[in-house]
């Protein structure tokens, strides 16, 4: 596979094929490319990127031309399913999204593993990161990135106790950006913060060489304190300690990212919380990259109220600064996330982004009054924060002592912060002082490397001893293939086979075949009645494994809305179904010529006590592209038209056709004024020679039909679909009344 | 620790400086805080360093993980995992590669230790 065809499916199998001689295109780091202005359908966008090769614009783009605006930073998605094979094609779907950092969860316990894991064994809460595996990702984002027309950037951890080696192995593999914060394994993690620091200077050498963009873990601290917006202060100091030492090992400054989180959320005051954060943080790091996280510390299942936190989150970016925006799947507060959610933030963070272009041009953040005196007040804290530590011996001593995760605003302390030992932790006594003729033949190495005893010529390339260390010459990489014989990717793949590869299909959440569904409803009883009620309705549905995912109180006795998941057990044969065929549309040339030959005349209205005009004037206004600009003569009678004045309207007009908009459909009533219609033009004698055709966003066209009209048409339609069909209706009639002329 | 936040009597010292020359101050302690963490790393290795140093002369991970074990039973971590595999396959006149294969499968330890005077134990 070379190329992707956007109507085929990706071929897993052929990523897989040959990989043991797969290279990376490029390695680094690739930032979007912000072009100006950029013109996009009737609109100038003023902080937008170039535009994709192939994506997916948002629904309301086809009020717009289908214009898809992309941002100008790189947006993030967070992909965890545990199954690296079937995160590829979620890879995909988001990237199409506008996704171009795709960030790879690692498994549950990955950081407490002393070297590297190879092979392809399954994981929880994210996949063993492995070269297999990494190589396999890159290879086919090679790929995706073509056809969308965009770099992606793949991303994952350099951290626990083997950092170093995933260091290396991402910089072969030509990973292009990586968490790495010591700070993170020390305080998260419980290893030896000795040995995470001795790591993390080797392991940020290497990501310097590679170019690849680093990300601080700092955010951690908000999602775990007790009351996240108190940590601000020390938040300041642990991205200075890592901001500062990336640097001097010889990151280069716009590699180096901030990883920071709005601490607060709604129904807390966020907004007056969270901005002079924002503000200070980016006064302070202003030559460093901004990686904004979205929020998770105070997140639930419902992804609704998810939604607009992150999207307030958004906004802080848009009037602060942002280069890379994470986004959190609005379902993360539930289960480990699905595809479809993935898509979700993406689109939400494009969306919100887009409709805030240019809005620093319309508005200022002030320069004065509580938002700098905040500002100003969370940096005082976090010197004085700094001065302590100075003063109890330093960063090791004061983690000792537990100065960090503390949920007092420092100079306060509660007494609950996290404390670590410097002689304990995991992998504690591991570091060994390196003797005198210490030395490493090799690139991208820290710190005391005795290369003269060998060739004083070679210091400035101590892998030029050995001929060129793997970062010269790739083809010295060793790949491993398989370890283990039953936890591999070739068995999951030959179980997820028949839902891949042939017209078998089953819903899905997360992995081929999984058969997960959610339904959402609501049940007219208490939340503890409407959840064992949803159980008893899955089961008798026949769901596998029902659970209620969300609940949520509409009135403590007159409802509850509920949002199930569970497994359908059966597959669908797509080749035994049967597709209504899409609908045929004429060219506009043609239809501009048959109603030129042939003149055409509709009258038109929304029906009943109906006060809905919009999606009627869309089909006939020439402005909207309706059905005048074939030159069609159309008479529009307003909203509310009684059935019979439209019948009358259209015999004294001597029409051709009526359009019937209903857009109410309590107790059907559209449909049974579609059967009015039908029966009153039949009583007149005119149904013969009257075309009636109803529309609506409730209408199925099908049982339209069946209520007696020619017609029906449902969400979606246009003026060359409804034009297409009077002209085919006509031609069909063929009687010679029709023909004026 | 518990502590009241005692912010407005400690900020004494910083309440007359400019926003330029608090950034100023926030970085200078930054630096102050660091400086003796690049130390460590200047002077020290790991088993993960080591092993990383290996991976890119041309080792697996397999292969690596055998040599520092064997490095690390031997007090030569001092020297550099790198270094033991060099330091064999010149004296050998052996290619890189081959000389670490024969130390990850338990051969030649005894004339790599010796190519070394003073080891730690």
């Amino acid at each position: 596979m070379t190329v992707l065809n956007p109507n085929e499916k990706l071929d897993i199998e052929s990523i897989l094929t040959d990989l043991e001689n797969y290279r990376p295109k490029r390695r680094g780091w690739t930032w979007r490319e912000a072009s100006g202005a950029i013109q996009a359908g009737p609109f100038t966008f003023r902080d937008c990127s170039t535009p994709l090769k192939n994506s997916v614009a948002l629904p309301s783009a086809k009020y717009f031309n289908g214009i898809d605006p992309q941002s100008k930073n790189s947006i993030t998605t967070e992909i965890a399913s545990g199954r690296f094979e079937d995160d590829i094609r979620r890879m995909r779907m988001a990237a199409w999204h506008g996704a171009d950092h795709i960030m790879v969860i690692r498994t549950a316990g990955q950081s407490h593993y002393d070297g590297l894991i190879e092979g392809t064994p399954q994981g929880i809460g994210g996949v063993p990161i492995t070269r297999k595996q990494v190589r396999a990702h890159r290879k086919a984002l090679d790929l995706i990135e073509e056809e969308v027309g965009r770099p992606i950037n793949y991303h994952s951890y350099v951290s626990g106790v083997a950092g170093p080696e995933i260091a290396v192995m991402f910089a072969e593999e030509g990973v292009n950006g990586a968490h790495q914060d010591p700070q993170y394994n020390v305080l998260y993690r419980g290893i030896n913060m000795v040995r995470s620091f001795v790591d993390a200077c080797e392991a940020k050498t290497v990501m310097a060489w590679s170019g690849m963009a680093q990300i601080d873990g700092a955010h951690n601290a908000n999602a775990t304190a007790r009351e996240a917006w108190k940590v601000t202060p020390e938040l300041m100091v642990q991205h200075a300690i890592n901001t500062r030492m990336s640097e001097r090992v010889g990151i280069a400054p716009q590699n180096i990212c901030l990883s920071t989180v709005p601490p607060t959320a709604p129904p807390a005051p966020s907004m007056y919380l969270d901005l002079p954060y924002a503000v200070a943080l980016r006064d302070l790091f202003d030559k460093y990259r901004m990686r904004a996280q979205m929020n998770t510390k105070y997140m639930e299942a419902s992804t609704r109220e998810a939604t607009v936190t992150h999207t307030l989150n958004l906004l802080i970016s848009q009037l602060t600064r942002v280069d890379i925006q994470s986004t959190i799947t609005p379902d993360e507060g539930r289960n480990v996330p699905w595809h479809i959610y993935n898509v979700e933030a993406c689109d939400t963070a494009k969306q919100a982004f887009v409709g805030m272009d240019g809005l620093m041009d319309l508005v200022a953040l002030k320069d004065d009054g509580v938002l700098r005196n905040k500002a100003r007040e969370i940096k005082e804290r976090a010197i004085l924060f700094m001065e302590e530590m100075l003063e109890i011996g330093g960063y090791f001593e004061a983690v000792q002592e537990g100065y960090f995760v503390d949920s007092g605003y420092f100079p306060g302390q509660n007494g609950d912060g996290i404390s670590r030992e410097i002689q304990g932790g995991i992998a504690a006594g591991t570091v060994f002082e390196r003797d005198e003729d210490y030395f490493a033949p090799v690139t991208a190495h820290f710190g005391h490397n005795n290369v003269t005893q060998y060739d004083p010529e070679a210091t400035d390339n101590p892998a030029s001893l050995i001929n060129g260390s793997t970062f010269e010459k790739p083809e010295k990489t060793i790949y491993v293939d398989e370890l283990d014989e039953t936890d591999n990717v070739s068995v999951r793949l030959a179980e997820s086979a028949p839902y891949r590869m042939s017209s078998s299909i089953k819903p899905e959440s997360e992995w081929a075949g999984d058969g997960v569904i959610l339904l959402t409803l609501f049940f007219p009883v208490d939340a503890r009645t409407a959840a064992a009620a949803a159980i008893e309705m899955a089961t008798r549905m026949g769901l596998e494994e029902p659970e209620v995912i969300n609940r949520e109180v509409m009135h403590p006795a007159e409802g509850t809305r509920i949002e199930l998941k569970g497994k359908v057990p059966f597959a669908i044969d797509a080749e035994t179904l049967s597709i209504p065929p899409e609908p045929e549309i004429i060219s506009d040339d043609e239809l501009r010529s048959a109603i030129d030959k042939c003149p055409m005349r509709i009258v038109a209205g929304t029906v009943g006590e109906d006060e809905h005009s919009v999606g009627l004037r869309e089909i006939i206004d020439i402005k909207h592209g309706g059905i005048e600009k074939y030159g069609i003569e159309c008479h529009y009678l307003g909203t509310s038209v009684p059935l019979e004045k439209l019948i009358d309207a259209a015999i004294e007009l001597d029409a051709d056709a009526i359009l019937a908009s209903t857009i109410i459909s309590h107790d059907d009533i559209h449909y049974s004024n579609m059967r009015k219609l039908h029966d009153l033009a039949t009583e007149k004698g005119v149904r013969d020679k009257l075309a009636i055709l109803a529309g609506g966003t409730q209408v199925t066209p099908k049982i339209a039909e069946e209520m007696g009209v020619d017609a029906g048409f449902g969400r979606g339609t246009n003026g060359a679909h409804v034009a297409t069909f009077l002209v085919q209706n006509r031609r069909q009639k063929s009687e010679p009344e029709y023909r004026r002329n | 620790m518990k502590r009241k936040d005692e912010f407005e009597k400690r900020r004494s010292h910083l309440a007359s400086l400019s926003n330029d020359e608090l950034q100023a101050r926030f970085w200078e302690l930054t630096d102050m805080v660091v400086d003796p963490l690049l130390e460590l790393g200047r002077k020290n290795t790991t088993p993960s360093i080591e092993r990383s140093v290996l991976l890119r002369m041309g080792f697996s991970s397999i292969e690596a993980l055998a040599i520092v074990e064997g490095v690390l039973d031997r007090g030569l971590m001092g020297k550099g995992a790198g270094h033991v595999v060099f330091k064999l396959a010149k004296s050998e006149g052996m290619g890189i590669r081959d000389a670490g294969l024969e130390l990850a499968n338990g051969k030649l330890w005894d004339r790599a230790i010796g190519l070394f005077s003073k080891v730690k134990s």
